[in-house]
Order: C-alpha cells, then sequence, then structure tokens
C-alpha cells in the first residue's frame, strides 16, 4: 500500500469513499448555496426554504 | 345471534378479508419456515441462481412500481403543475408503502438480515452500486415517509409538525429525485458487472439508463392505473377536487408516458445498433425480446397516444396496466429469465411456490396497509382544517 | 474481532485521511494497476491432470470441511458435471469423450483469485478483498448474505450456505491463505501426486507456462487460461484443447471486472452535484413563469379596470351634461314659470283685494346615508409551497 495503489478494486474503493463524503457535503451545500443565492430576492421564490 | 354481531361479521367476512386472511396465514407459516429452516427450505435458489424472485420481483419491479411518488411530486413541485396537485399524495403514499414493503421484502432474501445495517455503520463497501442502491433506498425511504407523514398528522392532529413537514416540501421533493435517478437507475447497473451472465440482448452499457428511463414510465402508468383503482373502489373518500382533478391527470399522465414510452424505444434500438446485436432478433432470444420492445413498449406508446388524441379515458387506463406489465416483464427478463442464459436448463430457476407465497403474501401487506390508510387518512381528499395550505 | 487492515482503510477513507496517505496514486483517468508485486499463484496444467480427485481431498482436509457424501477415491463421480458447493471448495470434473482412444480431459476448478476481483467489486460491506500474497478472501464476520458476489462472480465460484437459518456464509476457497502466510503450500498443490498443480509468484509460473508452451507446442494450445481473462486472475491454466473443451468460457473478455461498473458509478457523484442544480433551476423557472403570468393577469385586471373606470367617468360626465342641461332648461323653464306664474299673481292681486294672505312651505329633511359594512380580510393567505 506504500506506494499508492496495486489494484483498480483499492483505488476505486478509495475514491468512492471520498466521492461518497463530497456528495453528502455536496447536498447540503447546495441547499445553503440556493438560500444564500435567494434571501434577498423580493419574490417569494425561496419561501419554502425558509426556516 | 345479536344484531350488532351479524354486522360485525358482515363487514369482516367479505370474500376480499377472507382471501387477504389466507395469505397472510400461510405467508406467516412460511416466514417461520423460512428464519428457522434457512433460504434452502423455502426456495428454489442455488449456487448459479443467487438471486430469485425475491430480488427480481420484489426489488426490481417493487423499486420500478413505486416511482410514482418523485414522478408525481416532480411534476407538481419542480415542473409546476399544480393541477396534478391531487394525485401527490395517493402517490407519495403508494411510493412509501412501495419502498417499505421492498425493504420488508428484503428481510426475507438476505441471509443475516439483521446486518442490513452493515454497509452503512460498519464497513461501507463503497465499489459496489449495491451500496448506491442500499444508500439511496434507505435515504429515500426516510425521505418519503417525511413527505408522507403530513397525512398522519393531519388525522392525528399535529398541527406544527406537519406544518413543518409541508414547509420542506420542495426541499424533499428535490432529494427525492435525485435518490430517485441514482437508485432506479443503479438498480440497473447491478448487471453490469455480469455481461456474461445477461443474454446480450438484455445486456448494455445503458442499463441504468433503461433502468432510470422505464421507471418514469412505471412511476406515471402506476399513478393513472392506481387511480382507476381507486375510483373503482374508494370513491366515496375522495373530495371534489379529487374526482374533478383526476381525468386531468390520467390525460397528462398518459400523454406523459407516451412520449417517454417513445424515447425509451429510441434508446432501446440505439442500444442494439451500439452494440452491434441485430443478428440475435433472429434467434428465440431475440423473438422474446421483440415480444417485450413491440408488445409492451411500441403498443403501450401508440395506445397511450390514441387515448390522448381522442381523449378517450378507458383506452388510456387499459394502456397503463399494459405499460405496467410491461415493466414487470422487463424487470423479470433482465433479473431471472435472460440471466443464466446460458446455463443447460437443469441449472436453470424457477421459483418454489413458497417464494411466490411470500412474494403474494407482500403485496397483500401493501394493499391491506393502503386500504387501511386511506379510509382513515386525508390521501383521497383534503383535510378541511388544512384546504388552505395546498 | 478486532479491526482489519481493510476495515481501517475503509474508514480512513471515509475520515478523508487518506487524502494525504494515498498521495502516490496514479491519476485515475489513465490509471493503470498491475496487481500487487510477487503476488502469488497457482498453474494447472490440465494436460497433466489424471483426475484422481486428492486435491479435493487435500482441500477438505486443510480447510475442516464436512466429509463428502461419497468419498474422494470414489471416481464414479466424474461421470456427471459437479460445481463448487458450500461444502467443496474445489472439485475435479472429467470432460471430453473419454471414450475410444480418447483419453479423458480433466480440470480442476475453484476460486480463480482474479487480480482484480468481481466479488470484491460488488460487496456493498467489502468483505472481500485481495491480499498482497494473491488470496481473495472473505470476512464473513460482516456478510450480510446479499449474494451479490455470486451474481457477479464471472467463473460462478462463490457458493452459499442456503440451509443455514441464523449465521449462513458465503464459501469458496481461500487460496489457503492462513496455510500460505505461514509459509506452507495450499492444500490442493501439496496433495496433487502428478504436478498438475505448482505455486509460486504469479511473474514466475507465467515463465513456466511460456516455457512449457515454447517447448511442447503439439502438446499445448499457445494460451495462458487466466493470463488476461477478466484483468487476469491468480489461478492459471494450460491446456492441451481449446478451453472451452474444459468447460471454461472464452467470452470473458479481458476487462476487469471494476472497469464494467466504473462508468455508472463515477455518473453518480455528477448527478448529485448536477440535478439538485437542474432541478432547482426548472422551479426557479416554472416559478418564474408563474408569478409573471400573475403579474400580466394582475395587470391586464387593473387595465380592464382602468378602462371600465374612464367609461363609467364618460358616462357619468355626460349624464352630468345631460343633467345639467336638463336642469338649466328645468329651472329656465321654472323661473318663466313662476315669473308668469308671478305676473299671473301679482295681475290677479292687484285685480283682487291685496288683503288676503299667501300659504306657508314645507322642506323635508335629508336622511343620512347607511355606512358601508367593514371589508372582509383577505381569506387566502397563499402558501406556494403546499
Amino acid at each position: 500500500m506504500e506506494g499508492g495503489f496495486f489494484t483498480l478494486q483499492d483505488f476505486m474503493y478509495f475514491t468512492k469513499g471520498v466521492t461518497y463524503l463530497i456528495m453528502v457535503g455536496a447536498l447540503i451545500a447546495v441547499t445553503a448555496f440556493w438560500l444564500y443565492l435567494t434571501d434577498r430576492d423580493e419574490d417569494v421564490t425561496a419561501e419554502h426554504e425558509e426556516e | 345471534m345479536s344484531a350488532s354481531r351479524t354486522a360485525v361479521s358482515r363487514s369482516l367476512l367479505t370474500p376480499f378479508n377472507i382471501v387477504a386472511g389466507l395469505i397472510l396465514a400461510v405467508g406467516l407459516v412460511i416466514t417461520v419456515m423460512r428464519f428457522t429452516g434457512g433460504l434452502g427450505a423455502v426456495t428454489n435458489l442455488s449456487d448459479y441462481n443467487p438471486w430469485g424472485l425475491w430480488i427480481g420481483f420484489d426489488l426490481l419491479v417493487g423499486v420500478a412500481l413505486a416511482a410514482g411518488g418523485y414522478v408525481t411530486s416532480a411534476a407538481c413541485y419542480i415542473f409546476g403543475l399544480k393541477r396534478f396537485h391531487s394525485a401527490v399524495r395517493p402517490a407519495i403514499l403508494t411510493g412509501f408503502l412501495g419502498y417499505a414493503l421492498v425493504v420488508f421484502a428484503l428481510h426475507y432474501d438476505v441471509g443475516r438480515p439483521w446486518r442490513l445495517p452493515y454497509p452503512f455503520i460498519v464497513q461501507p463497501g463503497t465499489t459496489s452500486l449495491l451500496f448506491e442502491v442500499g444508500a439511496c433506498v434507505a435515504l429515500y425511504l426516510t425521505v418519503l415517509f417525511i413527505e408522507y407523514s403530513s397525512a398522519p398528522l393531519e388525522w392525528l392532529g399535529f398541527r406544527k409538525a406537519r406544518n413543518l413537514v409541508v414547509r420542506l416540501t420542495m426541499v424533499l421533493t428535490i432529494l427525492g429525485v435525485v435518490l430517485s435517478t441514482l437508485h432506479q437507475s443503479s438498480l440497473g447497473a447491478l448487471y453490469l458487472i455480469a455481461p456474461s451472465k445477461l443474454h446480450p440482448l438484455w445486456y448494455s452499457s445503458y442499463l441504468p439508463i433503461y433502468f432510470f428511463v422505464s421507471s418514469i414510465i412505471a412511476g406515471l402508468s402506476m399513478v393513472i392505473f392506481e387511480s382507476s383503482l381507486a375510483h373503482r373502489y374508494f370513491h366515496d373518500k375522495m373530495d371534489e377536487t379529487h374526482r374533478r382533478e383526476t381525468d386531468g391527470v390520467a390525460l397528462g399522465f398518459g400523454k406523459a408516458a407516451s412520449l417517454v414510452l417513445f424515447g425509451y424505444l429510441l434508446i432501446k434500438v440505439i442500444g442494439l445498433a451500439v452494440d452491434n446485436n441485430w443478428h440475435y432478433l433472429t434467434t428465440g432470444w431475440g423473438a422474446w425480446y421483440l415480444v417485450e420492445v413491440l408488445g409492451f413498449v411500441a403498443l403501450p406508446c401508440y395506445l397511450y397516444a390514441v387515448g390522448v388524441r381522442e381523449k378517450n379515458l378507458t383506452i388510456i387506463r387499459r394502456t397503463s396496466g399494459l405499460a405496467v406489465l410491461g415493466i414487470v416483464l422487463n424487470r423479470l427478463n433482465i433479473s431471472l429469465v435472460a440471466f443464466n442464459y446460458h446455463l443447460p436448463s437443469s441449472e436453470r430457476y424457477f421459483p418454489h411456490w413458497m417464494e411466490i407465497a411470500i412474494s403474494v403474501f407482500v403485496v397483500t401487506v401493501g394493499i391491506l396497509a393502503y386500504r387501511f390508510i386511506v379510509t382513515h387518512m386525508p390521501i383521497l381528499y383534503e383535510h378541511p382544517e388544512y384546504k388552505d395550505a395546498h | 474481532m478486532s479491526i482489519s487492515r481493510r476495515k481501517f482503510l475503509g474508514w480512513m477513507g471515509a475520515a478523508g485521511l487518506g487524502v494525504t496517505a494515498g498521495t502516490k496514486a496514479r491519476a485515475a483517468s489513465n490509471a493503470h494497476f498491475e496487481g500487487y508485486p510477487n503476488s502469488l499463484a497457482v498453474l494447472h496444467d490440465t494436460t497433466r491432470c489424471v483426475g484422481c480427485r486428492r486435491c479435493e481431498a487435500g482441500c477438505n482436509k486443510v480447510n475442516d470441511l464436512p466429509a463428502p457424501a461419497t468419498p474422494f477415491d470414489d471416481l464414479t463421480v466424474l461421470d456427471r458435471k459437479r460445481r463448487t458447493d458450500a461444502e467443496s471448495y474445489t472439485i475435479v470434473n472429467r470432460y471430453g469423450a473419454g471414450g475410444e482412444g480418447q483419453a479423458p480431459l480433466f480440470r480442476k476448478n475453484q476460486c480463480n483469485h482474479c487480480l482484480e476481483p468481481a466479488c470484491a467489486s460488488a460487496c456493498f460491506v467489502a468483505a472481500f478483498h485481495k491480499t498482497p500474497e494473491g488470496a481473495v478472501v472473505y470476512d464473513a464476520s460482516v456478510c450480510v448474505g446479499c449474494r451479490y458476489c455470486m451474481i457477479a462472480c464471472p467463473f460462478e465460484i462463490p457458493t452459499y450456505e442456503y440451509d443455514k437459518a441464523l449465521a449462513p456464509r458465503v464459501m469458496k476457497c481461500t487460496m489457503c491463505h492462513p496455510r500460505v502466510l505461514e509459509g506452507k503450500l495450499p492444500g490442493c498443490v501439496e496433495a496433487c501426486p502428478v504436478e498438475a498443480l505448482s505455486f509460486g509468484s504469479r511473474e514466475e509460473m507465467l515463465k513456466i507456462a511460456r516455457e512449457r508452451i515454447r517447448k511442447q507446442p503439439e502438446r499445448y494450445v499457445d494460451h495462458i487460461y487466466g493470463e488476461n481473462e477478466m484483468g487476469g486472475t491468480s489461478w492459471l491454466y494450460l491446456a492441451g484443447v481449446p478451453f472451452r473443451e474444459l468447460g471454461m468460457r472464452e467470452d470473458l473478455g479481458v476487462t476487469p471486472a471494476p472497469k464494467l461498473t466504473s462508468g455508472a458509478l463515477g455518473a453518480v457523484p455528477i448527478v448529485v452535484g448536477l440535478w439538485p442544480v437542474l432541478l432547482t433551476g426548472i422551479y426557479a423557472v416554472s416559478k418564474r413563469k408563474d408569478k409573471i403570468a400573475e403579474e400580466e393577469k394582475r395587470q391586464a385586471v387593473a387595465q380592464a379596470v382602468e378602462a371600465a373606470d374612464q367609461k363609467a367617468a364618460e358616462a357619468m360626465a355626460k349624464a352630468r351634461e345631460k343633467a345639467e342641461k336638463e336642469k338649466t332648461g328645468a329651472i329656465d323653464k321654472a323661473v318663466k314659470e313662476a315669473l308668469a306664474e308671478a305676473e299671473r299673481k301679482a295681475q290677479e292681486e292687484a285685480a283682487k283685494a291685496a288683503a288676503e294672505a299667501a300659504a306657508p312651505t314645507d322642506d323635508t329633511a335629508e336622511g343620512p346615508e347607511g355606512t358601508t359594512p367593514p371589508a372582509p380580510s383577505d381569506p387566502k393567505p397563499t402558501e406556494e409551497d403546499a
């Protein structure tokens, strides 16, 4: 393992693990970003996401 | 015999209840056998055929037919088709029940069901598409439960909790569509790893896309199909809005289903061309493939179109049944019929009657739960106290 | 049980700690993985195999498997084709006609220990992994029993304990990994009396195989099964007949199993990344359209109201004008009449006596207008998200 990955399987196991964590982060981030993007809108486009 | 007792026996001893009771009894007996004698005691599974009816029907068909929830809520809330609003709650309910039953049925199929959370809490197998399916189904079941929970919360009168759920609608809807896209397609992608076992006519690198697109067809058709059944049996539970909007839902969804079926047919043909599978069409497998593609994709596509053009709801409703059958056929073809096509017939799988009985049992549990919920909770009508909220 | 290396790595990856630890990884796009260096392999020369079933016996013994229904020296079981099952990790089958001057062919079957195992790729609890020594091993302590490994395996090797109710396991050859770690030979290799099985580093086994083919081209088909099949395996085969005649599939291709699913797996994060953006965008557009439609509707209503107001005003003005005219006409007329009357009266009065008095007139009081009822409050606070 020291020299990196010897099998595609190990490589994928590692990269997919990281990607899954990023996916969780992405879902939270996109919601937060949408709120940031729209919270000064005069219309009520984002009203459903308001707390 | 007292008057009240006859009333009770008249209301409970309907033919439907008797049959359902028998099925439940048989199901419970087989359940005991399954968990005391192992899978071998009640199934025809073998080392060559590790997945049988419980995966092919209960999981693959179950998840596909429960797609109505995400399709309808996306149409109503994301695409802004408000006139489909009365269809959302029944669709969410059947989606939720469908997924709950899928997870329930999985407990029969996997060897150690109490370990089902292991992929998420002990050791994630991130390279597996089944991990992806499992994660999405678990999350989506939660999402559906929250979406659906507004109905029991109204029923029970928990106003604050109910309003919180309604506020989350958009977030839940978008999350639901993301999760559904992923696991509907990943169910097809499960078979990508076995190109040597699945017949080339059904194996394609497009399998995930086929599964996703056909899940939209399944969702649309199931909504039409269920609503026609609900009209027959629960007409008295429906409010004016629901009754008024139903025909519009059938027309709109029929049109959408026709169009999506057309696209599905096109990408099926493209799949044949990409893998150069034309020569298989002249074989016996090819004939069966053509039955599926022409009889259960092209035909419903055309019939839906006729129904929509002529505004003929009868045609649309019957076609929805045909389209649903087509999805069932496709999933069973991939998981059972065309899988292990290379094996001699002596090694092929045919479900044990007890496997079929458990699948029937699971479906019956679903129907009973649906009946209980629509007769008690505001599904087919809006709760009088919350009408303003929609 | 203690946390295995695999579990530790898994969680390290999950915790993101591995980001720095694993930096030596080559770029994924063009990555090529050669497998563990010096990993071990078995070479099975089927031309030497005599079908004695000693390997089966040896395997059974070292793995503590249950005793078979028919003893290992009973060769009649070779009359039918068998496969691995939950009680036997390896089996020998007889192929070919086996009659009239043609020597019967035998092949031993067991897990091929792929360099990129399909079972490991498919397992959703990562219960399988390829060890640096070459074996693909299975960890029953995490197995859920979904049997996807059995679906995935192109060689149809993993088997399942279908008759166990509480703790069924997937069963397959381990290449005697514990024995190999102790420096011993795998049970089957040790038991083989005719050296049909050789054990050593995979590189060396490939060299030996090539050497045999080179030296005796008439004896061997010029192909080493397992060198490239499914990305290569740690069990290599030599044969004197095409491999399909030994019941081996020649249509498996050389794509390693993880590659088959990497496309679909790669699409997953992209969907997660872009779908919310796309869907929220569609939502915002449809919302915007609704709003514009509503605005237009309101404007149209306002215009209609304005037009109606204007018309009403015009009508009112006209009416007022008319009324004015009529009024003035009426006043003129009244004045004239009054004047005429006055004149006439004056004349009359003048004619008659001035002593008579005039009659007084009454005014009617004007009643107050009723107040308008209070306007009803807006009945629907529209909540669009419902």
